[in-house]
């Protein structure tokens, strides 16, 4: 009981993660009908914000005096941080220690820039093209913007952990009454979690309460007759690659303690962001969410020891093995609609 | 001739003078040159050249005649090789059987695959495929390791079985004898041109696959599967059952992608599960799009695209930087080098990626449109310059 | 061995020629007259290094390069000399290898067995490498080696860890001075008794492919035969990049040892993930819950951050190793002065396998007295050397495998920088991590003949 409580938790918690990252892919992918395979790239560009901003509090110039010899035995200086120059010692400590919620404010201008400079720049001019020479423009574009990050930071992941008070981890299993260790879940995958149901939240109380949002959606089911009637669609949609940049950016940032961040985990998340906005149906925001939490759960029940008994090797293969099941029993995902990249 | 018209002939001719020939023009620079750096007339990358070509020409008969995409054709090259090398191990390091097992394996792979994908069209399609695709590659580097040799990926070894071969067979992959890692070099002043067995076996087969994707081209049926492109829904309107046609060319491009996977392992015999993932799979697809899809050389064009950045470009380093520019005074030589360094080397897929962006920018059809506007531009050139060319009237 | 053409596939050659007629005539090859593949013909000899250069080992695939330069400066007479100043062996006298400058080329090996071949191929094919050395992985190390087998030239093994590569897939043509899974397991048994004691059941999260498996299988015994129990082992995707299924029901499973049979990314990341669950600082069975990673990698602690506090593993080398445990691993200081003075931050232990094995295959050509692979593999057949860094070293000749003393590390608790994060808990002696050449866990393979190529 315990065991299958906790892997709903993580289920729910993986599936936050790939509900908002296919969230943001089904906003350009599965309504503007690009087929965006930067997506990955834009979600690691949110963790590397992350980075930037833990890297930029870190910055340091040497004590004038040396404290020491380092390895090979010359004189060696102590490290001083600009922000305790700047801010004083415990404000200087207390930043570089929140570097990654604070991160989530520095991030959010940079992925709208990113957002916008990649639809104006580039993508604008491919909504017309066929969907094969999106896929070669914009995976040509993630392979850059991941060598890019590459040159700057390497290729070794890069530890950005969560601000000391959110370490360690919380045991529910005493709450529940079930013995103490038996159900614990670490803090900052519980603040994951609830940072990405109010960003899903957010966007469709957004995209359902606002004018702005009433347009979109109306773009979204037909756009043409949305521009006859004199609504310069255009400019929205513009907006909404910025909006759905910055939800793959938070994303990417919330995500840097959990895993380190490093340049390619763009592409670990590609693969998948697509089947779940293809699983969930394309052309809907509350498939693409239902599809992350439901296969997030089902690999976390698919990875317990008493399944891989059973069937060894099944978490390797769980994700796809639905996908199809899915596909194959509803010809639209779980809630596509008709004439949506179907041809 | 061999129910060509004029132009295929022609083509065709072309790419057989040009295959036959490519240990001569991909050696353009004398070896120990500074520019030798960019041949790439070795057996190894010709061979890959010829094999990722032929992989590539079975991807576009089904993706660019019939607009399906699939995103896990890398599965059948990788089925076609764990076949082969098992062929190898188990019967005869002779590649005639392997490759025929390969091919006939593939087959029988995406029929299967074929047969439940090709249920949906679209995205829908590309996904499943995908699906299979990654399942295959996930298992074969765990559970089914036994059959794969996983990570390490499936070698021969000096206790296989090989019932066919006698005692004193060839220990290499070979062709009634003529190893496929047996080559001449033929040195010419500072030039030195190697022909190999393998790569020329890898040739021959290359021709006769574009052959056939010629004769499908041109054929009733690949006019049918032209159709499905352009309007799947007003052919099943007419009454007409388009699965049958799509799930053909699925097959037969699984049937090529088995034999260049069979060729793969029997030029170097081994058998990664790393040919299955999705990358992989992936590959293929830029290969095709970025010659031209639906175009008959654009899939081997960008096939030989790809495989010349990743084998010559990566393997610039900074060493060979300085010597290109050591001419020049130091300042400007480590000026340049700095430049340039981050795009090759280590930095190569920085260069692929923008060499994918600029040709889709600027390119729409691929590097075969890229062909065609040169022709052109010599085209109108020559015409302009005969006195009597319909050139614009001079006012 | 014999040198002549009587080798069994100069005889096989001649039989297929004969026998089909349709083999190339083997008499205008090039190479054929000079008994094996590259021979270098001018005052120059090239090296191939194939290294990791994209992808997640990238940064240990440059840091097995920078060595690899370092390597061939010293061999060539520039610099300080290096390791070449400590090495037992004094045939190497800065002057190339027996007159030759040493050239290299390099290439990526994508961590792709397919691409790592190709780029091999590439080096001995076009240009005219006489050895192949680097990689960062065994499935890599153990294609390229086949390939080295079949091409005819020797394979130095880089970073590469599984029983395999000596084991099963074991080649005449290859060689490994890097330590392998059983000696890492061989190594940590007796520290691990001794910090946590006789009684200690443990959890295996292994990664799903074939060094996972040598490497779980290595430390099970090993622990098994301290006494602990092992309370489950649990096959983790190699894709996987959140463990956090894996690791949740870890603290209920009554085990209060973690064993992290995994490298790279995977370590990283599952490392990453049990200090965030806590386990650490838990409690089970009235003892603090442990976490063990059988091999460490600085590249590894570094991109896992403050998480390696206090977790112990195994290490093929260390740039400490001569100041804190004496003369015996001598040419460290040497090798971590030179590197350091070059780049600026001491060499990880790849860097080090990497240049070791340079010196060492330039060192048995000039003993030998020649670049044929055959005769380079007797020179370093059962050769004994020392002043590399590891302390008195074999390289075996049943296996071409090195044995020498292995380094257990703990992480820091407060690194002083970023180069710094381990520090060395015990060496555990040669005698200890050594095993026969037919051991159960290698068992299974066959170096063959050497092979001379063309």
């Amino acid at each position: 009981m315990d065991a299958i409580l906790l892997q709903l938790l993580n289920g729910l918690d993986k599936g936050s993660a790939y509900a908002l990252i296919a969230l943001g892919l089904t906003l350009i992918f599965g309504t503007l009908g690009v087929v965006n395979f930067a997506h990955g790239a834009i979600f690691m560009i949110g963790a590397f914000c992350a980075v930037t901003l833990s890297k930029l509090f870190n910055m340091s110039h040497k004590a004038t005096e040396p404290t020491g010899t380092d390895f090979l035995g010359n004189p060696k200086f102590d490290d001083i941080l600009y922000v305790v120059d700047w801010f004083g010692e415990d404000a200087g400590a207390w930043m570089v220690d929140w570097a990654v919620p604070l991160a989530i404010l520095f991030a959010v201008p940079i992925m709208l820039a990113v957002g916008f400079i990649m639809e104006r720049g580039l993508i604008k001019h491919f909504y017309k093209r066929p969907h094969a020479d999106q896929i070669l423009v914009t995976f040509g574009l993630a392979i850059v913007l991941q060598e890019v990050i590459k040159y700057f930071y390497g290729a070794n992941p890069i530890p950005t952990p969560a601000p000391e008070a959110f370490r360690g981890s919380f045991d529910f299993g005493v709450l529940l009454g079930f013995d103490p260790n038996a159900v614990i879940y670490p803090y900052w995958r519980l603040i994951y979690f609830a940072f990405s149901a109010l960003i899903i939240g957010g966007v469709f109380a957004f995209l359902q309460f606002t004018t702005f949002g009433m347009v979109v959606r109306a773009g979204m089911a037909d756009r043409e007759t949305v521009g006859l009637l004199g609504i310069n669609i255009d400019k929205r949609f513009t907006i909404m690659f910025g909006i759905a940049a910055a939800v793959a950016g938070l994303a990417g940032v919330m995500y840097a303690p959990i895993n380190s961040p490093n340049y390619h985990m763009g592409m670990d998340f590609l693969v998948l962001s697509f089947v779940v906005v293809v699983v969930g149906g394309m052309g809907s925001l509350p498939g693409a969410v239902l599809a992350g939490f439901l296969l997030g759960i089902l690999e976390s029940f698919a990875s317990m020891n008493e399944i891989k008994n059973i069937l060894p090797g099944i978490d390797q293969i769980i994700i796809y093995l639905v996908a199809i099941i899915i596909l194959l029993t509803r010809p639209r995902g779980l809630m596509g609609r008709k004439g949506v990249m179907e041809d | 001739m061999l129910a060509l018209t004029k132009k295929d002939l022609s083509l065709l001719l072309v790419v057989a003078v040009i295959t036959l020939a490519a240990p001569i023009i991909l050696n353009p620079f004398p070896s120990g040159s500074g520019m030798s750096q960019f041949n790439a007339g070795y057996p190894d990358l010709m061979q890959r050249f010829v094999i990722y070509g032929i992989f590539a020409i079975g991807f576009n008969i089904l993706f660019g005649l019939t607009g399906y995409l699939s995103f896990g054709h890398a599965a059948f090259l990788g089925v076609g090789s764990y076949s082969a090398v098992w062929m190898f191990k188990l019967l005869s390091l002779n590649v005639i059987p392997a490759i025929m097992l390969s091919v006939v394996v593939a087959g029988l792979f995406s029929v299967l695959i074929g047969y439940v994908s090709l249920r949906r069209s679209g995205i829908y399609f590309s996904i499943l495929t995908l699906a299979f695709a990654q399942m295959s590659f996930n298992l074969a580097y765990s559970v089914l390791t036994p059959l794969t040799n996983g990570e390490t990926g499936l070698q021969l070894s000096l206790n296989d079985p090989r019932i066919l071969d006698g005692a004193s067979a060839a220990t290499y992959p070979n062709l009634f004898g003529a190893q496929m890692n047996d080559s001449t070099t033929i040195a010419l002043g500072n030039w030195s041109f190697t022909f190999s067995v393998g790569y020329y076996l890898c040739a021959i087969l290359l021709l006769l696959a574009f052959y056939i994707s010629i004769r499908i081209f041109r054929s009733p049926f690949g006019m049918m599967l032209r159709a499905v492109k352009s309007n799947q829904q007003r052919m099943n309107y007419t009454g007409l059952n388009t699965r049958p046609y799509t799930l053909a060319a699925f097959v037969i491009s699984g049937m090529y992608a088995g034999l260049a996977g069979g060729l793969l392992a029997s030029m170097d015999p081994l058998a990664g599960a790393d040919r299955m993932q999705w990358t992989a799979s992936g590959e293929v697809v830029l290969m095709t799009i970025l010659g031209g899809a639906g175009t008959l050389l654009g899939p081997v064009l960008g096939a030989g695209f790809i495989k010349y950045f990743e084998n010559i470009f990566s393997k610039i380093n900074e060493g060979v930087l300085q010597a290109w520019f050591a001419f020049m005074p130091d300042g400007l030589q480590d000026f340049f080098v700095a430049i340039i360094y981050p795009f090759v080397g280590k930095g190569w897929h920085l260069t692929l990626g923008l060499m994918f962006m600029l040709v889709v920018i600027f390119l729409p059809g691929g590097l075969v449109e890229g062909g065609q506007r040169i022709g052109r531009m010599f085209r109108r050139k020559s015409r302009s310059e005969t006195p009597d060319g319909k050139t614009t009237p001079a006012e | 061995m014999s040198f002549s053409n009587l080798t069994r596939r100069g005889v096989i050659k001649t039989g297929a020629v004969a026998g089909a007629g349709l083999a190339l005539p083997t008499y205008l090859s090039a190479a054929a007259h000079t008994g094996f593949t590259n021979a270098p013909t001018g005052d120059t000899v090239t090296l191939g290094f194939n290294v990791p250069q994209s992808g997640p080992y990238a940064d240990e695939g440059a840091d097995e390069l920078r060595a690899f330069e370092l390597a061939v400066e010293h061999l060539n007479g520039m610099g300080d000399g290096g390791m070449l100043n400590t090495f037992s062996s004094k045939e190497l006298k800065g002057d190339g290898i027996m007159g030759k400058k040493v050239q290299f080329v390099t290439g990526d090996t994508q961590t792709k067995s397919d691409a790592a071949r190709a780029s091999a191929q590439s080096m001995i094919q076009k240009d005219g490498a006489i050895m192949i050395s680097g990689g960062s992985s065994s499935g890599v190390a153990v294609a390229v080696q086949d390939l080295c087998q079949s091409a005819g030239v020797v394979f130095m093994a880089g970073l590469t860890h599984s029983n395999d590569t000596t084991g099963k897939d074991k080649k005449a043509n290859g060689f490994r001075h890097f330590f392998n899974a059983y000696m890492s397991a061989a190594a940590l048994a007796p520290v691990l008794k001794e910090l946590y004691g006789e009684d200690r059941a443990a959890y295996h999260l292994t990664a799903d492919y074939t060094w996972g498996w040598t490497q779980q299988e290595s430390i099970q015994a090993s622990t098994e035969a301290l006494g602990w129990s092992t309370v489950n082992n649990v096959l983790t995707p190699l894709a996987a990049t959140d463990f956090s299924s894996y690791i949740a029901p870890v603290l209920n499973s009554g085990a209060d040892v973690l064993i992290l049979n995994h490298y790279g990314g995977n370590m990283v990341n599952s490392l990453t993930n049990a200090v965030q669950f806590g386990l650490r600082d838990k409690q089970i069975n009235g003892k603090n819950f442990e976490i063990v990673v059988p091999l460490y990698s600085e590249l590894m602690a570094q991109g896992a951050g403050k998480n390696i506090a206090g977790i112990v593993g195994s290490q093929n080398w260390d740039w400490k190793l001569e100041n804190e445990k004496g003369d015996r691993y001598k040419g460290t200081n040497a090798f971590v002065q030179s590197f350091g003075e070059k780049y600026g931050f001491p060499p990880s232990q790849a860097a080090q396998t990497c240049y070791a094995q340079t010196l060492l295959y330039a060192d048995a050509v000039a003993r030998a007295g020649s670049f044929n692979p055959c005769a380079v593999g007797e020179a370093l057949a059962d050769f004994e050397f020392d002043g590399l860094g590891n302390g008195p070293t074999l390289y075996r000749a049943g296996d071409h495998q090195c044995f020498k003393d292995v380094v257990v590390v703990r992480g820091k608790e407060n690194p002083e920088n970023e180069f710094d994060l381990v520090e060395i808990v015990e060496v555990t002696p040669t005698e200890q991590v050594s095993y026969d050449v037919d051991h159960p866990m290698f068992a299974g393979g066959d170096l063959g003949e050497c092979n001379p190529g063309a």
